[in-house]
């Protein structure tokens, strides 16, 4: 499925590398129980001359690899040599662009551009032509003295690539730069950058751009890397053969991009990016192991199960088309489609999702049944809540502390992870009619005369 | 609408932080008792190495109208002195709290415990430390009352430029490091920035304590001597003193010029210039006119340069390639040196703990009897009455009205002003005017005297309530026209539930108030006639005067408690409640 490999100049793998990360782990620690990795044993290697995209889910361990690689984090084992030499802290030849911005709104634009040099002790007349000459180059001329609340989201972001490009950096990494970007302003931004680059007016030699959107990154790069969750894994890595300026219509391009929702969904763990369980255990069987849900809504599972029976669909679908259809980024839709899948009322295939019988019975059902329906998924696809209903069927009060429960479901995963979960599987009960929740008494319990 | 809205942003933005929800841990009262311990060493350490207390000769003062000018420009200067002293102190109070993991430990809750002791009870003791220290000198009385407004302002800063340093937005924080600021410049151009907004609010919101005290410690009777320092508040105590009604007013009056002249010159200048420092985007301040004194500074040339000056200058040295570069976040250190500091840490804490509960427990026997310590937390419970009593009457009154101004914009921001400058106004001020009335017509001083406890702590109330009620979500306020929810049920299921994490927020703040204005509430003097109400205030109050020290702690370390007590086991529970259940997010 993969296009040949067509013969552009920019194929890694000659002279020394610029940067080299070697069997990069990362752990956060947990007071309780174990350790919760979030990157484990990641190579990598980047040389002059080309864009690397670092494609995944939130929560793969993206960004924290590029912090490592900027020299912010400290990897718990494995090194960064950095032209060479290990890394320690953050070096002269790196800088990054942030996906908040990260502008000091208290400094002008130019006093925000010039903070690197200002560190560094470039004063005087020099700074000012480094940093006039970068403000003409990104398109940030008139501005100079803007406070950055008066700019738009694109002329922070420029702001903010200028800042970064002033110091005339080897390695500029870029955290999400355009996702907090409308959709046309991230368009032009993206174009613009990379004309810069391919126009080879950019003072660096090489750029890693971390994204989750697929698209984006064929767009920009020429490797790419998918990161696989839980822990964070570099599970493929690709070359992208097409040259520069690329174009979207492409029916290759598409292809491209089919592919690789393909491979991000093929062998997809059970459950979400949250899987921790089945991530750090895998001998263990699935039936004890909670497994960590995503926050998804029961309506937003309904409106999708909805499209995908409705006509033009009609059962199936190829998903880079629904996302652009339903307007869902890769965070919203796979932690759907899983969730579908989950409760068995959908499979994801080769980049496709496809209603199961259940669905599409689940879509033609009338509300009560639609819960009915629910309810039964809900009691064989998630052992928490079957675990949750038996005892509360147990006890006389038909009320049980949620504490037990939680405190269960942190023995496989981190706390926050716990809490999403319990609250992904109120909602679920809520609708299904499975059982209720009182807040303020942390406490699930039945109805009067509850569900069966 | 939109108009009101930002106009309050800025102090909502600030009310978040002004509350750090913690509760009573048993760190809390450790270091109560070292504290209290503490202060007993150096009470009894010092107390014998200061000599007699000596008052200083001060110049006599005069009533003539002529002078007024002066003392005013003397309590104002006072009060500036005493900013600087607690700017000094937050810098590096909050500093070191925010930097050190360890210190903080100890830092933050200590923060809590000095705000709830009662300013003017610790009065007492400065006037008798400074006086000591310079024997008849004029320093000392003077130095006497800065230290003790210094001690109403710098808690309250200090623990809110804590939460903002903790608060740095992590990528800013990045983006510091990656461009390789040292920690110095670093310091400079990003931390301090982010403080600046909070620094601001609360420097301006602890003036209303701020202008109280001064006023009540240029005036004091510490050992049946007799203190008064040129200014303001001493040229009130003596009017009243000599009965002189239209000199009273002529003190208010300058008063409420100083007031004002502050709030223009220095205040009104620096919000706007602090708008410039608030992290959230988004948010237009263009609501905010530029204050005449901003304009003036631009439009004067030699003052515009001079300030240019001034701040290319801080920038230089904020700039300067101090300290080295920021290296990668911390790892945690190794962990067996960890372990070995930790236990050498809790060891030397747990040493200092039991001398002071040995040292406390031998003065505490040595000094008073069982029976005095049971009249003072009877006092306490009479002050107590008071002040509950008086939240509850100031709460009917100003809720309503509140909710009332807080709904219509225009009124909103008008209020808001008005209600601001009242609350920086000194109530104690007006004490003698009351206890001349209450002397003309014969009443009861215990119940009469009891208002004054509110009579400043009460606009903090009505503030909140204006904030809450103008943030109030104009939708949900249609949905309640749309179904005419009317009356009662309105108060009860709309309108109260909206305004109540913010009501809370005035109710704690009004209640801290108070016990400190019961000091000078429940004994005020009117011509040689001192009126007296029951209660702790106006204990601490006669042991000061008679100069009884051992007395007066006792007074003040109960008054402490009380004010700890409630905070830890009322407001804050409520609070948390509140910002849990009813916060509209």
């Amino acid at each position: 499925m993969t296009p040949a490999p067509s013969t552009t100049d920019q194929t890694p793998g000659h002279s020394t590398p610029l940067v080299e990360a070697r069997h990069i782990s990362q752990s956060y620690h947990k007071d309780s129980s174990a350790d919760l990795l979030v990157l484990d044993d990641v190579n990598l290697t980047l040389n002059a001359g080309e864009i690397v995209g670092l494609l995944g889910r939130s929560g793969s361990g993206k960004s924290t690899l590029l912090r490592i690689l900027a020299g912010l984090l400290e990897p718990t084992s494995g090194e960064v040599l950095w032209k060479g030499e290990p890394l320690k802290g953050p070096a002269d030849g790196i800088a990054m662009v942030f996906q908040s911005f990260a502008l000091f709104p208290w400094m002008t634009v130019e006093e925000n551009v010039a903070l690197g040099l200002d560190a560094k002790g470039i004063r005087g007349e020099e700074r000012d032509r480094l940093v006039e000459s970068v403000i003409e180059l990104i398109g940030l001329g008139g501005y100079e003295n803007a406070w950055p609340k008066e700019l738009s989201g694109g002329m922070q972001q420029r702001t903010g690539l200028a800042r970064a490009l002033v110091v005339h950096p080897d390695l500029l990494l870029m955290d999400e730069p355009f996702s907090a970007l409308d959709v046309l302003t991230a368009e032009n931004l993206r174009t613009d950058l990379v004309e810069l680059w391919s126009e080879k007016k950019l003072p660096v030699q090489a750029m890693l751009v971390v994204t989750h959107n697929i698209e984006e990154a064929v767009l920009i790069c020429d490797r790419i890397m998918i990161f696989s969750s839980n822990p964070g894994r570099i599970a493929h890595v690709l070359t992208v053969p097409f040259a520069h300026p690329r174009d979207r219509e492409d029916p290759a391009f598409r292809q491209f991009v089919d592919h690789i929702y393909a491979l991000m969904t093929q062998r997809a763990p059970i459950v979400s990016e949250a899987d921790l369980a089945t991530g750090v255990k895998p001998a263990a069987q699935p039936a004890p192991a909670f497994v960590a849900l995503p926050l998804v809504s029961i309506t937003m599972m309904i409106g999708m199960m909805e499209a995908l029976a409705a006509p033009p669909l009609n059962g199936r679908a190829d998903l880079p088309m629904l996302a652009e259809k339903l307007q869902l980024e890769l965070d919203d839709l796979f932690p759907l489609g899983e969730s579908l899948e989950l409760l068995g009322l959908a499979e994801l295939e080769d980049g496709d999702i496809l209603l199961t019988n259940e669905g599409v019975h689940f879509v033609l059902s009338d509300l009560e049944e639609r819960k009915a329906i629910m309810s039964h998924a809900l009691l064989h696809h998630v052992p928490l809540v079957k675990m949750i209903c038996t005892v509360l069927d147990e006890r006389p009060s038909h009320s049980t502390n949620a504490e037990r429960f939680r405190e269960e479901l942190e023995e496989g995963m981190s706390p926050d992870y716990a809490r999403q979960t319990l609250q992904t599987v109120i909602g679920w009960a809520r609708f299904a009619e499975l059982f209720d929740f009182d807040e303020e008494g942390d406490r699930f319990y039945l109805e009067d005369d509850g569900a069966e | 609408m939109t108009a009101a809205r930002t106009d309050f942003s800025y102090s909502s933005q600030n009310s978040s932080t002004r509350l750090p929800f913690r509760h009573l841990t048993a760190a809390d009262a450790v270091l109560s008792i070292c504290v209290v311990g503490l202060a007993v060493l150096a009470g009894t350490s010092v107390g014998p190495l200061l000599g007699p207390l000596v008052p200083p000769d001060l110049p006599p003062l005069h009533l003539g109208l002529l002078w007024l000018p002066d003392y005013a420009l003397r309590t104002s200067l006072r009060m500036l002195a005493a900013l600087a002293v607690s700017l000094i102190f937050t810098f590096a109070y909050a500093t070191l709290a925010a930097k050190s993991r360890r210190a903080a430990r100890i830092l933050v809750p200590l923060l809590d415990i000095f705000q709830s002791i009662p300013v003017l009870g610790f009065l007492a003791f400065t006037v008798t430390f400074f006086l000591g220290v310079f024997p008849g000198q004029v320093m000392g009385a003077e130095l006497a009352a800065v230290f003790t407004v210094f001690t109403s302002q710098a808690w309250r800063m200090a623990s809110g430029m804590y939460q903002s340093l903790r608060s740095v937005p992590a990528e800013l924080e990045e983006a510091a490091r990656g461009f390789g600021l040292t920690a110095w410049q670093k310091f400079w151009r990003l931390e301090v920035p982010c403080a600046i907004p909070a620094l601001v609010w609360n420097a301006m919101m602890s003036m209303a304590g701020g202008w109280f005290v001064l006023v009540y410690a240029e005036a004091v009777t510490v050992g049946n001597r007799a203190i008064m320092v040129p200014g303001i508040g001493s040229y009130v105590a003596l009017a009243a003193r000599q009965r002189d009604s239209l000199a009273v007013l002529a003190g208010l009056i300058a008063m409420l010029a100083v007031i004002l002249v502050y709030e223009q010159v220095l205040f009104r200048p620096l919000t706007v210039w602090a708008s410039r420092f608030r992290l959230e985007t988004g948010v237009q301040d263009e609501g905010m006119a530029e204050p005449w004194v901003l304009r003036a500074l631009r439009r004067t040339r030699i003052l515009r340069v001079s300030i240019d000056a001034l701040l290319s200058a801080t920038g230089k040295i904020g700039s300067l390639p101090l300290g080295r570069r920021q290296g990668r976040g911390q790892k945690t250190p190794a962990a067996a040196s960890n372990t070995v500091l930790e236990c050498l840490w809790w060891g030397v804490l747990g040493l200092v703990f039991l001398s002071a509960l040995e040292q406390t427990l031998r003065y505490g026997l040595s000094a008073y009897t069982a029976g005095q310590i049971g009249h003072v937390v009877v006092a306490g419970f009479y002050t107590l009455l008071r002040v509950l009593g008086m939240l509850c009457l100031a709460s009917l009154i100003w809720v309503p009205v509140g909710v009332w101004l807080g709904l219509d914009p225009v009124r909103a921001r008008r209020a808001y002003k008005i209600v601001q400058f009242c609350a920086a106004f000194p109530a104690n001020l007006f004490f003698p005017v009351v206890a001349a009335g209450v002397l003309y017509f014969h009443l009861s001083p215990d119940f009469w005297l009891t208002p004054l406890v509110m009579l400043g702590a009460q606009w903090y109330i009505l503030f909140t309530v204006i904030e809450g009620a103008s943030s109030f979500p104009p939708a949900l306020l249609e949905v309640g026209q749309n179904f005419e929810v009317k009356g009662a049920l309105w108060w009860r299921r709309i309108i109260l539930p909206g305004i109540i994490p913010y009501y809370l927020t005035g109710v704690l703040a009004a209640s801290g108030a108070a016990w400190n204005a019961a000091l000078a509430a429940e004994s005020v003097q009117w011509g040689t006639e001192t009126l007296k109400a029951h209660g702790l205030g106006a204990y601490i109050a006669q042991s000061t005067a008679e100069g009884n020290m051992s007395d007066v702690a006792l007074g003040v370390v109960v008054m402490a408690l009380f004010v700890l007590i409630l905070n830890w086991l009322v407001w804050r529970p409520l609070s948390d409640y509140a910002h849990r259940r009813l916060k509209l997010s």
